[in-house]
């Protein structure tokens, strides 16, 4: 739970207001404010949920499809609105699990749009198909529209059931004098983080993506990093051949040239031979020269010798800035990496020379991550263009789930930082963390996962339109056998029931987020 | 005079070798990988070592660091050291001790003869020879220094080859000047400086470096 500083204006010496300020601090408070917010939601939810659920029906039964993709969207918008909600008021991060939406349909060159083996005059057929074969395919569409059925439901009991409880209970006790209930109402008080957390916990089971989903994104970026680096890396080699042909290879020709004519001279004329030798000497040292800037520029060679912290240090050196550099590096990360930090890090001191006069390189380990900051005295408001050299950084760093932050805000100077995850070994050997859970939790994590739904659907769920329509039918459903008191708490308490065997499961699961190579 | 060598390739390592021999240079040792040179340089005591940065095993700074190494246990032990690349750092390192006999050069200067015996030799005389690449490099990194500054170009110019260890008749040579003359600019140079003249050419020298090196 995020600790949200009151605001400015609250500070004030009258009682009253101290009072509210530290009401408002409190967690239990605050849990049960979002929880009312949260259940008045409802009141857009329930209206938008309809329409989106008659439009589903409308484009599966009535053959309607084209209304299947913007009821999708109706839906997706709602738990838009949830992910959001979490995130900020429950610190629970639910990403977006969704596929990436596929390209419009282009004209083709006889002017038809061309789909599956079919010409088309106009882009709209096309475009409805492949958005609702976008649409169908994606799991989280139906998962969403799980949601969408059970949210009120869950949201009723674990949102509005603590405030709700606190409620009951102090209006018993104070109606008929039964203090039990005031001690229910401090227990509900007590709850209300949990119950939000469940909650919360519910939601990123439902909206977040599946580990499948993430295998899927993690392709996605994996293909994209790939094509960069093979455009990058023929780039290189492409401006090596460029260099070594312009340079070194015509030198040693003219030397070699040189030579041959001075072998010529050499009975004739010894002086003449001697001065083409002297030149040819002149020549072979320039194309040495050149071909140490060559090197220099593919993996300088203090890098190769000594490491990335003295690599670093010599640059500094080299460098006309006040250069300081920091380091508790006691390990070297593998070449490439060490070879793509420095190069950036050398981009990141020739930017700053232009502008500043200090500069302080802290090199640092942090966990199993490397991180580098590149801190300057300029005058700030730096920032990464597209196709500019900070973004040639970053595509650089990306093969090695490397990241570049800057943070440069005006007048006082720039901060970037680079941090490539995984750099660094560990003694001990990594936890595999998408294997499945062993022991008694993988039972438990079957069990959840298994019987979740029987308390929250049939027992939760279907009893409750019993209750609402007075069903005469009792079947299995336990809350409906209850004696009249009890019989929506029961309900309640099934609901509830089923939400934390489904958080529980989903806790349990293997959870793909905390892989830290993991987008 | 007695010389260890240590060059990794063979060829320049007998090229090396001729080339000092034709100058009568005793070359006591020749090797080829860092621990030999150690135990070359501790055994021999040679009067100047000539010495490749990077060598066998690992191919990475093995003769720096056996140089160094021998200049722990022989104080003042001249070394030249040959590189195909020079870096501020290693010749940080190299002065550190402050107490001269060391050299920094370039592998392609051995191309001239003439100048790479004459640094040898001065590196055996407990003098100084700076790479020109590793002094631009200073002065480059000194550009914004406030008293460097200052300087006339003539008197860059005077102070750059002074930083590679050359003597006041030396830079005269260089720059068709009277010795008197370099010595007007000398005094200039330290005056603006602030450094204490000195008329020992070697501590002159590492007084300059000193100064350029100690940001």
């Amino acid at each position: 739970m995020e600790e949200t500083p009151p605001p400015q204006g609250a500070f004030t010496h009258s009682p009253q207001a101290r009072v509210a300020v530290r009401l408002r601090r409190m967690k239990q408070v605050r849990s049960l404010g979002y929880g009312l917010a949260l259940f008045a939601l409802i009141l857009v939810q329930i209206p938008v949920a309809v329409v989106a659920i008659v439009g589903v029906l409308m484009s599966t039964v009535l053959g309607m499809v084209f209304l299947f993709e913007p009821s999708m969207r109706l839906i997706r918008f709602l738990a838009g609105i949830d992910r959001k909600l979490m995130h900020r008021w429950v610190g629970v991060e639910i990403p977006v699990p969704y596929r990436p939406r596929p390209p419009a349909p282009v004209r083709g060159r006889d002017g038809y749009f061309h789909h599956k083996g079919k010409r088309y005059r106009t882009a709209l057929s096309p475009k409805i198909d492949i958005m609702l074969v976008w649409a169908i395919s994606d799991p989280a569409t139906w998962r969403e529209l799980i949601w969408v059925i059970i949210d009120p439901w869950t949201r009723t009991v674990l949102a509005l059931g603590p405030s709700y409880v606190i409620g009951w209970g102090i209006w018993r006790t104070v109606t008929e004098g039964q203090y039990w209930g005031l001690a229910l109402a401090v227990a509900a008080f007590f709850a209300a983080p949990v119950a939000l957390k469940i909650y919360a916990l519910y939601a990123l089971g439902l909206l977040g993506p599946t580990a499948n989903a993430h295998l899927v994104g993690q392709v996605n970026r994996l293909n994209q990093v790939r094509a960069d680096q093979v455009d990058l890396q023929a780039a290189e080699l492409r401006r090596i051949e460029r260099d070594l042909h312009d340079g070194a290879q015509a030198r040693m020709v003219a030397v070699g040239m040189t030579i041959g004519a001075a072998e010529q001279l050499l009975d004739d004329d010894p002086a003449a031979a001697k001065a083409l030798l002297v030149k040819a000497r002149e020549s072979s040292a320039t194309a040495l020269h050149e071909l140490r800037q060559l090197v220099r520029g593919i993996h300088p060679p203090v890098l190769a010798e000594r490491g990335l912290a003295d690599a670093i240090r010599a640059l500094a050196l080299d460098s006309p800035l006040k250069v300081k550099v920091h380091t508790d590096l006691r390990e070297r990360p593998e070449s490439p990496v060490e070879s793509a930090v420095y190069f950036a890090v050398s981009e990141l001191l020739a930017n700053a020379s232009r502008y500043a006069s200090r500069v302080t390189i802290d090199l640092s380990r942090r966990g199993r991550a490397l991180r580098v900051t590149v801190t300057d005295d300029g005058p700030g408001g730096a920032k990464a263009v597209p196709g500019g050299g900070l973004a040639g950084l970053e595509r650089r760093l990306a093969a090695f789930d490397g990241v570049l932050a800057l943070s440069s805000p005006p007048g006082a100077g720039t901060t970037a930082t680079i941090e490539v995850l995984d750099a660094l070994g560990t003694a001990e050997e990594g936890v595999p963390v998408n294997a499945m859970p062993s022991g008694w939790r993988g039972v438990l994590y079957g069990a959840c996962w298994a019987l979740c739904w029987l308390p929250l659907i049939p027992q939760g769920l279907v009893a409750t339109f019993m209750l609402i329509f007075q069903s005469s039918e009792r079947s299995w459903f336990l809350a409906l056998y209850m004696p009249d008191p009890f019989k929506w708490p029961t309900v309640a308490f099934m609901i509830a029931l089923g939400a934390t065997m489904l958080a529980t499961g989903i806790r349990l699961a293997p959870a793909p987020g905390r892989n830290p190579g993991v987008c | 005079m007695r010389v260890v060598l240590a060059e990794d390739l063979h060829l320049l390592r007998e090229g090396l070798v001729h080339l000092l021999r034709a100058h009568q240079f005793d070359v006591v040792a020749a090797v080829e990988s860092g621990p030999e040179l150690l135990k070359a340089l501790i055994t021999h005591r040679p009067d100047v070592a000539i010495v490749d940065v990077r060598l066998p095993p690992t191919f990475t700074d093995e003769g720096l660091q056996a140089a160094l190494a021998a200049r722990k246990q022989v104080p003042g032990l001249p070394v030249l050291v040959l590189s195909q690349h020079v870096q501020q750092l290693y010749a940080r390192e190299l002065l550190a001790d402050g107490t001269g006999g060391i050299g920094y050069l370039l592998k392609d200067r051995v191309f001239n003869t003439d100048q790479f015996i004459d640094a040898v030799r001065r590196v055996a005389g407990g003098g100084t020879a700076m790479d020109p690449d590793v002094i631009a490099k200073l002065m480059v990194s000194n550009a914004r220094n406030e008293p460097i500054a200052r300087l006339t170009p003539r008197e860059r110019e005077v102070m750059e080859l002074m930083a590679e260890g050359r003597s006041n008749a030396a830079i005269g040579q260089r720059l068709f000047l009277s010795e008197s003359a370099v010595g007007k600019h000398t005094a200039s140079i330290f005056g603006k400086l602030a450094l204490a003249p000195s008329d020992d050419d070697n501590r002159r020298v590492l007084a300059v470096l000193a100064y350029l090196n100690g940001r």
